[in-house]
């Protein structure tokens, strides 16, 4: 299963990620995990968080601009070795990624990577072929 | 005045700088048979002209004086545009030696034009801005203004060679090249825009030559505004002196007027290029000494006569004596302008261009602002955009190649490398009313 990614457009001025995350907060809606990607006068902030739609809901009525994206979360065994097994899969099956980041939800166990693909239909078809645990949606939020 | 003191530092007197020293009588006597002269021809050949005189029941006998210029219709920059490109033009083509242009408002440039005669006058009054910033045969110039369609490469060059100094056409850019034939060649004097020069300095100091060790003693700068503060740091940095110069192509290109060795105000070439200050509100001339804003008329253009020509430059005539003896008028130098041109590293633009470049990249046309900022004494534009949901991705590539397209179209349009800042929606201030897009941030006007 997909998941929904909520991103957002960050300038790169103090106060700015506070604002975001407080606007998220005021809706009550939780960040489980983020990513920030930074350039130099920008960067972009991505987030699972437990509700997408009212999380972009939320930062739109901040100010901020908010876009949904399909992403998909695949367990990897949290030891030496797990995440390049994850890579050399997607690599054989041919898959671009765009970007990627991960969380650990039991440190010593499982990690979960999310992926942004370029082709997520087709991502998700072959990471599911080959036997990689995609994880669904809810499961990843009560994790 | 002793003919000695007709040196502005230079081992010699170049007999084409006497019109700089004409008495005044004499001067306004061959400015007005100049001037009767021209609008005789500009009626004659030029539909525009005729047809905006015919309106005010006025023809070429009309001029009985010098105050009569007075009454006759301004010309300004739309009229080149609307007859782009050659439908001012006086001369039939086969008497046109030279076509130059420069960028217009619309993506269309302004094009001008010049006789064989056109072409001496104008390599006559570059002679004399290289004689006022004290360049003479023997010295070695290197012409660092752009070569090509732009007014200022060639119009440099010409004088040069006619003043007989040894010219070194490197024209802009390859600023290690530069710096390299600055020290083998030798040169003693350099032309460039002030921004470029700078560039030049600080380009020097990275590979470790000190510009006040050469024999390089004098610069001349020009096609931008550039302030005193820059004027100083340039004659430090490099240990010259540092000359101003004015023009605009469609007067004749540079060489409308220029510093002499007194460096305070510019000597306007008023033998050929006839100046008033008006009120840029209501058009009326006022005095000597009040500011307002630059009307230039082509004394003895052949090729596409100006009548009253609207510079949109503000600045004000000199008429007390100059410590240097010249007796043609000064005007000050140039700080601000009456329109929403903004003159960038030499470039002509107008808020309207950045505009079309936005457009052309997207088809929608996001919120922004252009902010003019003063830096070591020089203009610098920057583009802000907000980045709105049509123009948002997740990815930092995707945002980064959104700002190198915007800024890429830009530079089609108007030539500038210009910063351009993403910035978060409703970021950016809004002015209330009329859509404020060039918010100026320079400390001083002047």
């Amino acid at each position: 299963m997909k998941i929904s990614q909520l991103s957002t457009f960050i300038e790169n001025r103090s106060g700015r990620l506070r604002a975001a995350c407080e606007a998220l907060a005021a809706s009550g809606i939780n960040i489980h995990t983020l990513c920030l990607a930074d350039s130099r006068d920008f960067g972009i902030l991505r987030l699972i968080v437990a509700d997408p739609p009212a999380g972009k809901a939320a930062l739109e009525a901040a100010g901020y601009v908010a876009q949904l994206t399909e992403v998909l979360a695949v367990e990897v065994p949290d030891s030496a070795g797990g995440l390049a097994r994850v890579l050399a899969t997607t690599d054989a099956a041919g898959l671009d990624i765009e970007y990627m980041y991960a969380f650990s939800t039991a440190p010593g166990q499982q990690a979960v990577v999310i992926f942004r693909f370029s082709d997520p239909d087709r991502a998700l078809a072959e990471l599911q072929r080959r036997g990689l645990n995609v994880v669904e949606p809810v499961k990843l939020l009560q994790g | 005045m002793l003919r000695e003191n007709w040196n502005d530092g230079g081992p010699g007197f170049h007999p084409v700088s006497s019109s700089d020293y004409l008495p005044a009588a004499q001067l306004r006597d061959l400015q007005l048979r100049r001037l009767q002269s021209i609008v005789g021809r500009a009626y004659a050949h030029v539909p525009l002209f005729r047809e905006r005189m015919d309106a005010r029941s006025l023809t070429p006998a009309s001029i009985e004086s010098l105050a009569d210029l007075g009454g006759l219709p301004f010309t300004v920059k739309a009229d080149l545009r609307d007859t782009y490109p050659f439908g001012l033009f006086a001369s039939p083509m086969s008497e046109i030696v030279r076509l130059h242009a420069s960028s217009g408002t619309t993506g269309k440039p302004i094009v001008v034009a010049y006789t064989q005669e056109d072409i001496q006058v104008w390599s006559s009054v570059m002679l004399r801005t290289f004689a006022a910033a004290g360049i003479s045969r023997g010295d070695i110039v290197q012409n660092a203004f752009g070569y090509g369609l732009f007014t200022g490469g060639l119009g440099a060059h010409y004088g040069l060679e006619a003043i007989g100094a040894t010219v070194v056409p490197v024209s802009g850019g390859n600023t290690d090249r530069q710096v390299m034939l600055l020290r083998d060649f030798k040169v003693n004097a350099i032309c460039a825009t002030p921004s470029y020069f700078l560039h030049l300095i600080e380009r020097a100091v990275e590979l470790g030559i000190d510009l006040r060790e050469l024999p390089l003693r004098a610069g001349v700068f020009g096609a931008e505004p550039w302030t005193p503060a820059m004027r100083q740091r340039i004659e430090a940095d490099a240990g010259i002196k540092a000359f101003d110069i004015y023009g605009l192509s469609e007067i004749i290109g540079p060489g409308v007027a220029a510093e002499c060795s007194a460096q305070d105000g510019l000597h306007v070439f008023e033998d050929h290029f006839y100046p008033e200050i008006i009120d840029p509100e209501t058009g009326a001339v006022l005095p000597d000494g009040e500011e307002g804003e630059l009307v230039l008329t082509t004394l003895s253009k052949r090729a596409m006569p100006m009548i009253r020509y609207r510079t949109r430059d503000i600045t004000r005539l000199v008429a007390e004596p100059c410590a240097c003896g010249r007796t043609i008028r000064r005007m000050q130098r140039v700080g601000r302008r009456s329109d929403d041109m903004m003159i960038i590293h030499g470039i002509n633009v107008f808020p309207s261009q950045i505009e079309a470049a936005l457009l052309a990249v997207e088809g929608a046309l996001p919120h922004y602002r252009i902010v003019l900022r003063r830096e070591h004494g020089l203009d610098q534009m920057q583009v802000e955009i907000e980045v709105s949901p049509e123009f948002f991705s997740d990815r930092i590539g995707a945002m980064e190649e959104l700002r190198r397209r915007i800024a890429h179209s830009i530079h089609n349009v108007t030539g500038l490398n210009v910063p351009v800042r993403l910035a978060e929606p409703h970021s950016l201030p809004r002015s209330e009313g009329k859509a404020k897009r060039v918010w100026d941030e320079r400390q001083d006007s002047q």
